[in-house]
């Protein structure tokens, strides 16, 4: 598995699955009156072809600033300061604003958490997705209108020949989104960044998305990265999970692992914090405190204030992943040298 | 049994949604009216909490502002205590009866005032019921029993995280000791570490001061771990009700099978279950007879044709004409 973020994306590529993203030691760093902030600090990981990662953590935690530096979406003066991120293999965080929008859309997918702020509420969904297609495939008017009509359907839009000359507000919030995973899948991308894609809907809505969602994955071969805060969503919908915390990642691996038996005390905690539909109505368990501001991370491993399990050695060191069951834990607590 | 402390009988609100006044004339329109709440009964207890579940468009937001008192309704009655809120002729009685109620909202960021001081916002129920006096007294009390600091009364909220501004909001709440609070998604706002740990002071709070809570959700899994008796509404109408162990263990009314199949679990690794099917429908423009038929396969004529009534059974109801006919 090439799913330790320490692995050469370069020369695992061939092994195993295809990665189609690999991010290496990721930093965003955003300068501001008191001093310069890292939202995102040193975060590796892989996505493969076919495959979900999920990337999950509350807020604060960095997960959106990751996926627009993925993107090249940081707002200046935010900026990516160090790390690297390779699309199939070929490094694209060092990349020109006009060779980068060229990417997105054609190559990357984007589906953002409110539908309405992505689709333009003055042209016809038709419009916008022809629009698309033509920017990006070599294709006829008339054979762009078609795959339009093919991809509304294909989201599950009913009467899709008569609703592509609709507007936007003629269609619910879930429909919208509908639309809107038909627009970022248009160009047939290779990778598909969902932030809250489901966030804004209702359960019975959430469900039929995250369905459609899996199901467009696996048919097309494409690289999901799926960022929420609810865990239910990512177990249900990714096969990979990276748990996010003060803008570091905290612990990857298998969704089924990371859940059923968390390595971090923060994965732990979350679980334990989250009520269940299903369970017993046992006391929830809180995790003390709340996530640090970006300009006060504590020293050492971040978590550590609101660590169960703190040590001498979380107050002054970051612990660096180790390795775990298919994936990867920062806790010294895993450090081979500690007994417990 | 004792009479519960709060009663809704038949209650309705309907909003007036039509265009503007001259433009409906122009036009030769009539009035639009949109059913929020469409004759909605339940009764809460004294020290119970009584969940209203549903999705986006079922009117609980609408039932928590009436049974505060901030929205009257188009008819039935909220009574507490006996005190009909809205109707009732005794401007004393329904004084002293609105002052046993309080309210938690959604949005601590939005619900306390950035301009005053934390031990001023705590005061303010009591300064309105005219005991300003007691306030110095009552606030260090009321900041330590939410988990605050009684020194945190000189600042801002500005100095707060959402939970803890949660906590300011409930403190609020406490002050003017009363016996009744809506909350109306309260933890929704919040992220899972700290929803914890304003579930279990809510929860905590209740058992001290003696408590009802009407608790409104669109979260299953939180509805679970705090609700006695919860209601599912469907479009302004409850569909069923019952308590919360039976509701989750045997659903009756197929939208709330629908629900929980639809809320994500933990233990449900890549589960490739049928997502439910359809939308909510347009309240302005509700279907015919039962508002889930179009959702239903199995709906019948009946079901397009007649609104269900809600047919009690023991100690919980539910309103679909195929439970009650046993071909539910």
């Amino acid at each position: 598995m090439a799913s330790t973020p320490s692995a050469d994306p370069e020369n695992s590529d061939a092994a195993a699955a295809r990665q189609v993203l690999s991010v290496r030691g990721l930093v965003v760093e955003i300068p501001t009156r008191a001093g310069v902030v890292r939202p995102v600090d040193g975060v590796s990981f892989d996505i493969a072809a076919g495959e979900i990662l999920g990337v999950v953590g509350e807020s604060g935690a960095g997960k959106s600033m990751t996926g627009a530096a993925v993107i090249g979406l940081i707002d200046p003066p935010g900026r990516i300061a160090g790390g690297a991120v390779w699309l199939d293999g070929a490094r694209i965080d060092d990349l020109g604003p006009e060779a980068l929008r060229r990417l997105r859309g054609k190559r990357i997918g984007m589906i953002f958490q409110d539908p309405l702020t992505a689709l333009n509420p003055l042209l016809r969904i038709g419009d916008q997705l022809t629009e698309t297609i033509l920017t990006h495939l070599r294709v006829s008017p008339a054979e762009a209108r078609a795959r339009a009509v093919a991809a509304l359907a294909e989201v599950g839009v009913p009467g899709a020949a008569q609703r592509i000359d609709s507007y936007p507000h003629a269609f619910s919030g879930g429909m919208r989104q509908r639309v809107v995973i038909a627009l970022a899948l248009a160009a047939e991308p290779d990778l598909v960044i969902a932030d809250e894609p489901t966030t804004a809907l209702d359960v019975s809505v959430q469900a039929q998305i995250t369905a459609l969602l899996r199901r467009l994955c696996r048919q097309r071969g494409a690289a999901v990265m799926l960022i929420t805060h609810d865990m239910g969503v990512i177990a249900e919908t990714a096969d990979r999970v990276a748990v996010l915390y003060a803008g570091r990642l905290a612990e990857i691996g298998p969704v089924r692992g990371v859940i059923a038996t968390p390595r971090h005390p923060y994965t732990a905690g979350l679980m334990a914090a989250t009520p269940s539909a299903t369970g017993p109505g046992a006391r929830l368990r809180q995790i003390p405190g709340a996530m640090p501001r970006l300009d006060a991370i504590p020293q050492g491993c971040a978590f550590h204030p609101r660590c169960p399990h703190v040590m001498a050695r979380c107050k002054t060191e970051a612990p660096p992943p180790f390795p775990t069951e298919g994936g990867a834990a920062a806790c010294w607590l895993l450090a081979p040298q500690v007994a417990r | 049994m004792t009479a519960p402390l709060v009663r809704a009988q038949r209650l309705v609100r309907r909003f007036d949604v039509s265009a503007p006044w001259l433009d409906r004339l122009l036009a030769g329109e009539p009035r639009r009216l949109l059913t929020a709440v469409a004759g909605v009964d339940f009764t809460i207890p004294a020290r119970a909490t009584y969940a209203l579940v549903g999705e986006s468009g079922s009117g609980k937001t609408t039932i928590g502002r009436i049974a505060v008192g901030l929205l009257a309704p188009s008819a039935g009655s909220v009574e507490i205590g006996g005190v009909d809120l809205h109707r009732s002729r005794d401007a004393g009685a329904v004084r002293a009866a609105r002052r046993r109620i309080q309210m938690i909202f959604q949005d601590p960021f939005a619900s306390v005032n950035p301009r005053w001081r934390v031990g001023a916002i705590v005061a303010e129920p009591l300064v309105t019921a005219g005991r300003a006096a007691e306030a110095a007294a009552r606030v260090p009390d009321l900041l330590e029993a939410v988990g605050l600091s009684p020194r945190d009364a000189e600042k801002f909220p500005h100095a707060f995280s959402g939970g803890q501004r949660q906590r300011i909001a409930i403190a609020r709440a406490l002050a003017a000791a009363p016996d009744f609070i809506v909350c109306d998604e309260p933890t929704s706002a919040l992220d899972v570490s700290v929803q914890a740990q304003v579930l279990n002071l809510m929860k905590d709070i209740q058992a001290q001061f003696g408590l009802a809570y009407l608790f409104i959700s669109h979260d299953l899994s939180v509805v679970r771990y705090m609700a006695d008796r919860i209601g599912v509404l469907y479009l302004g109408a409850l569909v069923e009700e019952a308590p919360r162990d039976l509701l989750f263990a045997s659903p009756r009314h197929p939208y709330t099978r629908m629900l929980l199949a639809a809320a994500p679990r933990l233990d449900a690794f890549g589960r490739e279950a049928e997502p439910p099917q359809g939308e909510i429908p347009d309240p302005a423009n509700p279907p015919s007879g039962c508002a889930f038929h179009p959702r239903r396969p199995l709906a019948d004529v009946r079901c397009r044709a007649e609104r269900p009534a809600m047919i009690a059974e023991g100690d919980r109801r539910a309103a679909c004409h195929a439970v009650e006919e046993g071909r539910g």
